[in-house]
């Protein structure tokens, strides 16, 4: 082992960049879905509960092939967004982050579920006698009592997109520089001859990564935690 | 002021069948526990939409099950106290204090808090600090100088000595009496001690089981 070469530094950046900008895209969504399953009385919440957990349980193949037919240069989508505002996903690094941010999307969701039906309700109320709407109590008494979960949900989602394989080697393929993040590379390395060495130091990088982001959640939850109590 | 309520309403174990009227000054709403004193206040408030009746405040219809109106809560400007403070646990007292001033009124959450106010209930110590760093009787005064501060026209009492023990009171009561000879605020004091009511309530309703007894 003779340290890092430009090509592993690259793949790690570019597994980070994606997985960032899956994790921040995904989050609005996330916090609006969750509140509304943790907080919204209406039929066809438990549809909408299955929707946002079907990637979970979908093999991650069909997740990326609907993401293909949706989000590809001939999708329903894709083709509208890439004539309006030039974006393209199809075989971007872009679509790798919108793969890292579906895979995501359940266990984000469900963290923040989890933590705003652990906020006390009754304080609520009492932010509704105050002159609060519900959407202000949502916006400075909910999300912010429910910021550990939301920051564990941003891990947990953070760690699934740079660890996701099945659905980015689906939708975007696995191009050296563009769309091929730290689980893809490793994949090409076990797969060439030679390439073990370097396929051994991404392991032990995502690894490291993985844990270090776990550490950091863990340590920020119980900051915020011990603020209030 | 003239509240006038006329609700009934279906709780666990018995149907909560109220009329009463209530004017300036404090009116008392005495009762044992469980004798659905807070559930109305609920319905005052506009927390429960109560089966059937009618909420009206100064004229102004909050609830009329009839005609199907119904004022969300956050548009009465009822000032609620409740038994437990719910003080916002991630903000400081300061905020906490700032908090309905800032809807109500779009006065900044964070800025200086009313001098009669922090003077009247001895908070500027506590106005740094989170509500989890305060004593019972401290929390509460918070959450009545909270109420106050969102300027309400109405002001519900729910059992504001209750769970505060007995050497605890003095941290409480000589408050609610400036507050009733100062403000001039109309309130509804929910308790189920006559002592605590005995020369400050202008007007009393008594509770059982839900129905108005005198």
């Amino acid at each position: 082992m003779t340290g890092w070469s430009a090509a592993d530094v690259a793949v790690v950046l570019l597994s980070l960049k994606v997985a960032l900008a899956g994790t921040i895209v995904s989050l609005p969504f996330a916090m609006a879905v969750a509140a509304v399953l943790a907080r919204g009385r209406f039929w066809g919440r438990g549809i909408l509960n299955a929707l946002v957990h079907l990637p979970l349980v979908l093999p991650p193949v069909v997740t990326g092939y609907l993401l293909l037919r949706v989000f590809g240069r001939q999708g329903a989508v894709g083709e509208w967004l890439e004539a309006w505002f030039g974006v393209t996903f199809a075989f971007r690094w872009t679509g790798a982050a919108i793969a890292a941010a579906v895979m995501g999307f359940p266990l984000m969701v469900r963290a923040i579920r989890l933590a705003i039906e652990n906020v006390d309700h009754r304080v609520e109320e009492a932010a509704a006698t105050l002159g609060a709407s519900p959407l202000w109590t949502l916006a400075v008494v909910t999300m912010p009592m429910a910021l550990p979960g939301i920051l564990s949900g941003m891990v947990l989602a953070f760690a699934k997109a740079l660890g996701e394989f099945g659905a980015t080697i689906t939708f975007v393929s696995n191009i050296p520089g563009e769309t091929q993040t730290l689980a893809l590379a490793i994949y090409s390395f076990i797969q060439t001859p030679g390439g073990d060495a370097s396929a051994i130091r991404l392991v032990w990088l995502s690894v490291a990564i993985s844990f270090a982001a776990l550490l950091a959640s863990e340590a920020l939850a119980h900051r915020l935690d011990r603020r209030r109590r | 002021m003239r509240l006038v309520v006329d609700v009934s309403h279906l709780l666990d174990r018995f149907r909560l069948e109220v009329a009463f009227e209530a004017g300036d000054g404090m009116t008392a709403l005495l009762g044992e526990s469980g004798a659905g004193k807070t559930s109305l206040l609920n319905v005052i408030a506009g927390l429960v939409r109560p089966d059937r009746g009618r909420v009206v405040l100064d004229g102004d219809v909050l609830t009329d099950t009839g005609a199907g109106r119904f004022v969300p809560p956050h548009q009465r400007r009822i000032g609620y106290v409740f038994q437990e403070s719910r003080l916002f646990p991630h903000l400081t007292v300061r905020q906490n204090l700032g908090f309905g001033r800032w809807f109500t009124r779009g006065v900044a959450a964070n800025g200086p808090v009313p001098a009669d106010i922090v003077g009247l209930l001895d908070l500027e110590a506590l106005l740094p600090r989170h509500p989890s760093k305060l004593s019972g009787g401290e929390q509460r005064r918070v959450a009545l100088g909270r109420a106050l501060l969102a300027h309400p026209r109405l002001l519900l009492l729910d059992e504001p000595l209750g769970s505060v023990d007995v050497a605890r009171r003095q941290e409480i009561l000589p408050y609610l009496d400036r507050l009733i000879a100062e403000l001039k605020l109309p309130m509804i004091y929910v308790t189920h001690d006559e002592r605590e009511i005995e020369g400050r309530a202008s007007r009393v309703v008594r509770v059982r089981q839900g129905m108005k007894v005198g």
